[in-house]
């Protein structure tokens, strides 16, 4: 199996970790990853603050060096923000030829052609619906037993666009949880929405929204996430969070979903860099390496 | 909608009215159900509720949108679009009165118009986002010493995991400046 890579702009910084949990993850269930050459930004969720069309034909240049690649045809994106921006270049140049023209007229200037022959594909997309948990089953060498995880998928991955679960009450990413062993957390924040970027311009908002997150979770051994942004929102913030609203402390460990699958599959700590993670506690460390002794042999 | 594709500044620095004319389009179906304020994670922050904002922009109201905090506190969730019975487009409509607030850079949005803006910048030169470029010319252009402390204990932290590394803002080499400029030459021409 092979898929065209789209880190994006984060995950060579502050989500580092994500990029090399995910290409660890990938290599381990011998999926080929082709990053693409030369990419640029996606434009974020700053470029749509700004305008209209820029958000467009920064993805749409993505797009078109994508293509420049050749085959495959399927581009995984493990961040859901650049997700959201190519799939709606992905979409909207199929719906509209003119937009389609308007954009290559931009990408002219950069020697660029897009065709919109690619399909976008959220990481979480590939792991549940090419993958799934019989593949990831077979391959389990720490069960993850006794641990309750919380799914949480956020926004941008799931609307506006369904393509791969329910944007309302999602589950993609149960099957893959259980495959390990562990339990899923019941709860009803999984599709919430994180605050995003309100975190550093609006703060008292987004520390609203992930307060009713975390405290929500509690009970849970660790949060799941797949997006950068709503990983250092749920991660960065929980001091600040319990001492906003006078709580009891967040020892919430926040891990990226690539990282507890590829634990699980007998990867070690340097391959998934939980190293890099801001938050995962003592007594979540020492339960994962209780998961040592469970380790079959190989 | 003839008129409305080609706005034109006043001197006050407040929109014309008609730049509105594209957005009433994309809300003119709205049957003021208040499915989206409903489901709106930050309604209970905002002035006006996302349905009252609809309500503004059908009557054609911009000082009271542009005096107001809504649009700016959508976080794209994308809730409201999903089930707006009538199918509208409201997180781009958001993003549509977002983008006029940025283009005129109306004060009361200055903030996220820094935000914004200093990421933009930042991937004009390079291509791709330098976060703490990007984080040091938001503080430039914010011109204030409370705000580079609120994000210092996180900005630390992220150094010492060897994240970030301090980067002195340089022009580089200008990576996406022909897209922007040709952006920039469509969207003055329409």
């Amino acid at each position: 199996m092979k898929y065209l890579y789209y880190p994006g702009c984060s995950l060579e910084g502050t989500a580092i970790e994500y990029n090399l949990s995910t290409r660890s993850l990938m290599q381990a269930l011998d999926v080929e990853l082709i990053e693409i050459d030369n990419w640029t930004c996606c434009g974020a969720s700053a470029a749509e603050a700004t305008s209209r069309l820029l958000s467009l034909a920064l993805p749409a240049r993505v797009l078109a060096l994508a293509e420049a690649m050749g085959e495959p045809i399927d581009i995984l994106v493990p961040c859901s923000a650049c997700y959201l921006n190519l799939k709606k270049v992905e979409q909207g140049v199929k719906k509209d030829p003119d937009l389609l023209a308007r954009l290559n007229e931009i990408l002219s200037v950069d020697d660029l052609t897009l065709k919109g022959s690619l399909r976008v594909r959220h990481l979480l997309d590939v792991m549940s619906q090419d993958l799934g948990a019989a593949a990831i089953a077979p391959r389990v060498l720490r069960r993850l037993e006794g641990f309750r995880i919380a799914p949480y998928y956020g926004c941008q991955c799931l609307r506006p666009y369904a393509v791969f679960d329910d944007p309302e009450a999602p589950t993609s990413m149960e099957p893959l949880i259980r495959s390990t062993g562990a339990d899923v957390h019941p709860w009803h924040m999984a599709g919430r929405c994180c605050g995003a970027a309100h975190m550093n311009t609006k703060t008292e908002v987004a520390l609203e929204l992930v307060n009713a997150i975390l405290t929500d979770a509690r009970g849970a051994d660790a949060i799941v996430t797949v997006c950068p942004m709503c990983q250092m929102n749920l991660e960065a913030y929980q001091r600040k969070i319990a001492k906003t609203y006078a709580e009891e402390a967040f020892e919430q460990t926040i891990l990226y979903l690539p990282q507890l699958l590829g634990w699980a599959m007998g990867l070690s700590e340097q391959d998934l860099r939980i190293d890099l993670n801001l938050a995962v506690s003592d007594a979540f460390r020492t339960k994962l390496h209780q998961t040592e002794e469970t380790r079959r042999a190989g | 909608m003839n008129q409305a594709a080609n706005p034109t500044k006043t001197a006050v620095g407040t929109p014309d009215p008609d730049v509105l004319a594209p957005i009433r389009a994309m809300v003119s179906a709205c049957i003021q159900c208040g499915t989206c304020s409903a489901s709106c994670p930050n309604a209970f922050a905002m002035d006006h509720t996302p349905r009252q904002l609809w309500h503004l922009v059908m009557l054609g109201q911009k000082d009271a949108i542009f005096s107001s905090k809504t649009f700016a506190l959508c976080s794209a969730c994308y809730y409201c679009t999903l089930r707006c019975p009538r199918g509208l487009p409201l997180t781009d409509a958001m993003a549509a009165l977002k983008q006029i607030a940025a283009r005129e850079h109306l004060a009361l949005y200055r903030q996220s118009d820094n935000f914004y803006g200093s990421f933009m910048e930042s991937v004009r030169r390079h291509g791709r986002v330098r976060e703490m470029e990007f984080m040091t010319l938001f503080f430039w252009h914010m011109k204030s010493p409370f705000i580079p402390l609120k994000f210092a204990s996180l900005g630390l932290k992220l150094m010492g995991k060897g994240k970030v590394s301090l980067q002195i803002p340089n022009k580089g080499k200008g990576a996406l400046d022909a897209i922007f400029r040709k952006v920039e030459e469509l969207e003055a021409r329409s």
